[in-house]
């Protein structure tokens, strides 16, 4: 009785296991073999040829290079007083800060606009200089900001948290003021996981979509980056849309094993 | 006035963290001629004590003092930076720059412009304490012992006016412990600056010949030499905490 009841386990336990992590192992490989394998490379080639893809290129890079730039520059004074802050209020300013991380992307882009629109928050002070936000290069740099920030700073506050009190400590004791012991002790040790935190950051602002599309518009050259331009490019030109795709996974696979390989050392 | 003249007092941080709520009620000096001893069980304020020295905690009333000028007054609103006391502290785990060198180490708290001399500096710290060889040694490389002395070169190459050291020997193995210890009390008496040790093994009291004050829940139960405090304990706590030590 007991031995049959141990042969069966043995038997219909990995049985289940594989079954169920297969299952989900091709939901996720099956699209990937997808965008891979239906088409020749001359096909795919081709594909980058539309008149689309080169300024929708160029204004992804600027556009996510700006972004990952103001989000270290910021982010990284912002985590840096979040890892040092005691009291309820900081630990409240981190869990606010993680909000885009969890709110649908349409609803930043609502919230983008009730900010920065013309009838949003800030609309009026910006019209006195001028400025119009939505549906500019500027309004897809704060959407990927905005949707990106969370990761870099995340990963930059528990870097510092990780930082041993008594290194900063000591270095006071020698005569360096806050300043010093930032930039010559806390940034230097600091440096491998805001570095990864950078990458996550520049991942998820390379991806951007829903934000961009509904705060900045779609407006070719101007606001049209390479997630909004497979969007577009799916009514016409399957081929584009497959094209680009594969650009974004390779560079997204890449970063992913830079990260892994940087978290390792 | 020369010394560290140290009266503070007042409740430490909040219940919960690290000797939250501890009363501490500490009143002592130390010249240069002789370092002091702190030694008392966890959780006393030995440590406390010294944050409150270096300019890392506050303490909640008193004074403390350096060569006559005051480095924190809660009555006239004194309270001197950490980076501007300079009083050289050499923590438990000594703390050495994973990023720097031994010789980056001993020359970050030299303060002068040109860095050549810094490094001049930096090298005749790491001389006075028979290390120069390791200067260009990755600080993961060193050992225990070697990782103290340059740590302790690091503290005196800044010129302090008083040191500081939480448990100097507490992470050495017991094989070099008794060496380094005879080489400690050698350089603190050429050193003649007010010395603060806290401690909690006797046997650094024994070596070190200064002052040994018993703390107990946050104020110095009895301050003297060893012998004196074996001979003639004032409390309970003191006979049985430097009980079985050599009079």
């Amino acid at each position: 009785m007991r031995r049959g009841r141990d042969r069966l386990i043995a038997i219909v336990w990995p049985v289940a296991l594989g079954t169920l992590s297969g299952a989900l192992l091709l939901l996720v490989l099956l699209p990937i073999a997808g965008l891979l394998f239906t088409s020749s490379p001359g096909q795919l080639l081709r594909g980058l040829r539309d008149p689309l893809v080169a300024p929708a290129i160029r204004l992804t890079i600027a556009t996510t290079l700006a972004s990952l730039a103001l989000i270290v520059v910021c982010g990284t004074p912002l985590a840096w007083l979040i890892a040092r802050g005691r009291g309820r209020a900081w630990r409240f300013l981190e869990t606010v800060i993680q909000l885009p991380v969890v709110l649908p992307p349409a609803v930043a882009g609502v919230a983008l606009l009730l900010a920065f629109g013309r009838r949003g928050l800030l609309g009026p002070e910006l019209a006195v200089f001028g400025i119009g936000l939505p549906f500019s290069s500027a309004a897809v740099v704060l959407a990927q900001s905005f949707v990106a920030a969370p990761f870099y700073v995340q990963a930059a506050v528990a870097a510092f948290r990780r930082l041993d009190p008594d290194l900063l400590l000591v270095a006071r004791t020698l005569s360096a003021a806050w300043p010093r012991v930032f930039f010559t002790v806390a940034l230097p040790l600091s440096w491998p996981a805001l570095a990864g935190g950078a990458a996550l950051s520049w991942a998820r602002a390379l991806g951007e979509f829903g934000a961009t599309l509904m705060f900045a518009g779609n407006l070719t050259g101007r606001t049209q980056t390479l997630p909004l331009t497979i969007y577009t490019a799916l009514e016409s030109d399957l081929q584009t849309a497959q094209s680009l795709s594969i650009i974004l996974v390779a560079v997204a696979f890449a970063l992913l094993v830079a990260i892994r390989a940087g978290g390792r050392r | 006035m020369r010394g560290l003249d140290v009266d503070i007092g007042g409740k430490v941080g909040k219940i919960g963290e690290q000797n939250g709520g501890l009363a501490i009620e500490l009143a002592f000096s130390v010249s240069a001629d002789a370092p002091l001893l702190l030694v008392g069980p966890n959780g006393a304020g030995k440590t406390t004590a010294l944050m409150m020295i270096l300019g890392a905690l506050a303490p909640a009333r008193g004074r403390i003092r350096l060569d006559g000028a005051a480095l924190f007054d809660r009555d006239r609103a004194v309270d001197v930076p950490v980076e501007r006391r300079r009083i050289g502290f050499v923590p438990q785990r000594y703390a050495l720059f994973p990023h720097l060198d031994v010789l980056g180490n001993v020359a970050y708290g030299v303060r002068v412009r040109s860095r050549a001399e810094r490094e001049r500096r930096a090298r005749e710290a790491l001389a006075e304490l028979d290390v120069l060889a390791l200067a260009a040694r990755r600080t993961a490389e060193l050992s225990g012992g070697e990782m103290q002395r340059v740590a302790l070169a690091r503290a005196l190459a800044s010129r302090p006016r008083a040191l500081l050291l939480d448990e100097p020997l507490a992470a050495l193995d017991v094989s070099v412990r008794r060496d380094t210890r005879r080489f400690l009390a050698d350089r603190l008496r050429a050193l003649a600056i007010p010395t603060v040790l806290v401690t909690h093994d006797l046997a650094d009291a024994e070596a070190l010949a200064g002052d040994v004050a018993v703390i107990e829940a946050g104020a110095i139960a009895q301050r003297g030499r060893l012998t004196d405090l074996v001979a003639q304990p004032r409390t309970e706590f003191v006979r049985q905490f430097v009980a079985g030590r050599a009079p």
